[in-house]
């Protein structure tokens, strides 16, 4: 037995040495590799939005890799995170602990992202967030590694408000989740609508996968409200609009970012979507810088799942950091260092700005209406040249 | 509070739920003693069954008539054979354990069941949009909308409460299995098979979670792998309440539930995400000063 084993490990160290140095020989020819992970939502409610940006992520390595002139070859390690703040930071501790992945884009979902970033800076892992929109995320600490490339719920609100109000609405209620997002959301949309001087009759906050609206929603048709603001995510967006209609309430749909995308669409259908109204900060992909490539290579790669609202950030953050490790090198310290400084970086979103808490600044808030299953950005819409018209004009 | 009408009628439609899944619970204990807390899953299953033969039968150009018979057979049938297998292959065997391996168990059951679904189901971690069949709108009576799908379901939840209660009072299976529920011994030797009774009673319990999982799909017109877990703790609380072993005290501690979460939005609309703490913190209330239950369970009236 104790020869067996002796020859077994003999053998072992042979093949290992023999790997290491094919391993060697391989490195002298090819680039050297740099992992990077992405994290998502892949399953669950929210997976068709996580998808999305992982394919438009995958998507920027692949460009990369196939341009010659680069230093390395990168390698995205792609992660779950379920939508989910637990299973954020499990996976989030598995990628921050393993020194081989030097930076990271991560998460669509606010709740998640805030309890992400704490463990990003203990790592000191640098990092970009291609979705979630809460404001703390940047704001309530000012975490080197910290970034991001989309906007903050608080511009959507402001525009959200004031468009309500020229629009003549005056009586709203507010209906959110319960989380840190919805919660973030209900606080930006009461201040603006306050200050307008418009009147909010009600306000609700119900769990994100609460399936029974029936109670609230009675309460809402009593309160008869002109408009009902929406301030979470698709699911729980799908089901309102949904059990909306079954309660015979017909106000007008006020939406922002969680609902962006053709989820929100295809999962309650073009009649009940038609006229809801949305926020989001960019302008559609076809109006982008580089838009139109975009949706070529996005094409092109044969992805079956469209790349939903946030892939062009997605794809944005992704090659931001790759093209931060070519400027570098792949060490997560001056990676950090070389995030610090994106001044007006060209990117297929617009230029890229930074300010001193790694928040882009240069977003646009754009607005949308959903016309015959479409989200149509407001002035080119058929509701703004008066040809439709929103639902419950006072 | 003009709207006390529609606020009744949605608690009528939660509390059906809940009572045909808290029925499932106390028939399971009132003739074997188990809790048997794989019920809620047994419900998921049941719902999914009901979707699959939805798409078969959409699929195969039937009318939605047709369809809507489809997903309800299909969920009772299923969901009568997964109690009834559970009841076979593992309740049989364990019943002479302590309670707490049998709890245990059914807990474990309950975790794959639910874990099946969504790792085996095409995209079964994602929400599944159950069709709608039946027709959409309604009609007002004063402030109250009272919902055209909502009515039929509340009704079919009714009548078939009211088919179980008739099926355990008024026929030979019925009185096997009430026999079965007072005394093992003396029902053998009576000559009641009890090796077939027991499935058959888990059988009858999980029929009504079926219908009820598919009442759901139907209501709510989406349906996901976890639904069954908050509907169990709920059906079980309920059964509790009511007085576990009582068919009567299981409904009404299901309407009773229902009704607690219904008036706190809409009382307290700001308070709606706590509508479960407070109802389970009254449920709490009520346990404590009614440690039985609502309706205690009478030697003669087991199930």
């Amino acid at each position: 037995m104790v020869r067996m084993t002796m020859r077994m490990f003999a053998a072992a160290v042979a093949v290992s040495a023999l790997s290491l140095a094919l391993g060697g020989l391989d490195a002298a020819w090819a680039k050297d590799k740099v992992k990077i992970a992405w994290v998502g939502p892949l399953t669950g409610a929210i997976s068709q939005h996580g998808i999305g940006g992982r394919n438009s992520a995958e998507l920027a390595v692949k460009l990369m890799n196939a341009d010659p002139k680069t230093k390395y070859e990168y390698e995205l390690v792609v992660l779950d995170d379920e939508c989910k703040p637990n299973v954020g930071v499990q996976v989030v501790t598995k990628i921050a602990s393993d020194r081989s992945i030097v930076a990271a884009i991560p998460h669509y979902c606010s709740a998640t992202a805030i309890a992400t970033v704490d463990i990003f800076h203990r790592f000191k892992l640098p990092m970009v967030v291609w979705a979630a929109v809460l404001p703390e995320i940047t704001y309530a600490n000012k975490y080197p590694e910290i970034h991001r490339v989309s906007g903050i719920l608080i511009g959507q609100n402001r525009v959200g408000a004031q468009f309500m109000k020229e629009r003549g609405y005056k009586k709203f209620v507010a209906f959110a989740d319960s989380t840190d997002y919805g919660k973030s959301m209900l606080k930006y949309f009461t201040q603006f609508t306050l200050e307008n001087g418009n009147q909010i009759l009600g306000t609700f906050a119900v769990a994100p996968d609460q399936q029974d609206l029936s109670a609230e929603l009675t309460k809402i048709k009593e309160l008869n409200p002109e408009v009902i603001y929406f301030g979470g995510l698709t699911p729980l967006g799908a089901r309102l609009r949904t059990q909306m209609a079954k309660f015979g309430i017909n106000a007008q749909l006020e939406g922002n970012s969680g609902i962006m995308g053709d989820a929100f669409i295809a999962a309650i259908g073009p009649e009940l979507a038609e006229g809801t109204v949305t926020f989001f900060d960019s302008p559609p992909i076809s109006k982008m810088p580089g838009g139109k490539m975009f949706s070529d290579a996005y094409k092109a790669a044969g992805y079956n799942d469209p790349p939903e609202a946030y892939g062009p950030f997605s794809f944005a953050a992704t090659t931001l950091v790759m093209q931060t490790i070519e400027k570098t090198g792949p060490d997560r310290a001056k990676i950090t260092a070389g995030l610090a400084n994106v001044k007006d970086v060209p990117s297929i979103v617009g230029p890229i700005n930074f300010d001193d808490h790694g928040q882009n600044i240069t977003p646009l808030t754009t607005r949308y209406v959903v016309q015959d299953g479409k989200w149509v950005v407001w002035e080119d819409s058929e509701y703004a040249s008066g040809k439709r018209k929103l639902k419950n004009i006072p | 509070m003009g709207m006390i009408g529609q606020h009744l009628l949605n608690g009528m439609m939660q509390g059906t739920i809940y009572g045909l899944v808290a029925m499932g619970f106390t028939i399971f204990f009132g003739v074997m003693n188990v809790i048997k807390f794989s019920h809620g899953d047994v419900l998921t299953v049941g719902a999914f069954a009901g979707l699959v033969a939805i798409w078969i039968a959409t699929s195969l150009g039937l009318p939605i008539s047709i369809q809507f018979i489809a997903a309800f057979v299909a969920a009772m049938l299923v969901s009568a054979l997964v109690g009834a297998g559970i009841a076979h292959f593992l309740i049989m065997p364990l019943r002479n354990s302590p309670p707490l391996n049998m709890l245990l168990m059914t807990m474990m059951v309950g975790t794959v069941l639910r874990e099946v679904i969504r790792l085996f189901f095409p995209n079964g971690t994602n929400p599944q949009r159950f069709p709608e069949l039946l027709p959409v709108g309604g009609f007002n009576i004063g402030s109250t909308f009272l919902r055209y799908d909502a009515l039929i379901l509340i009704v079919a939840g009714i009548v078939s409460i009211a088919v179980v209660y008739w099926i355990i009072n008024r026929t030979r299976f019925g009185l096997a299995m009430r026999a079965v529920a007072e005394d093992v011994e003396t029902a053998r030797t009576m000559g009641i098979n009890f090796a077939s009774i027991i499935p058959l009673t888990f059988a009858l319990g999980s029929i009504t979670a079926g219908f009820g999982g598919t009442i759901y799909g139907l209501y709510y017109s989406e349906i996901n792998y976890s639904m069954g877990l908050l509907l169990a703790v709920i059906g079980f609380t309920a059964a509790i309440v009511g007085g576990l072993g009582n068919i009567w005290g299981a409904i009404i501690g299901g309407y009773l539930f229902a009704g607690l979460q219904t008036m706190v939005v809409a009382a307290v609309p700001s308070m709606s995400d706590y509508k479960d703490v407070f109802a389970f913190v009254l449920i709490i209330v009520l346990i404590t000063w009614r440690p039985t239950g609502l309706l205690a369970e009478r030697g003669s009236e087991r199930v």
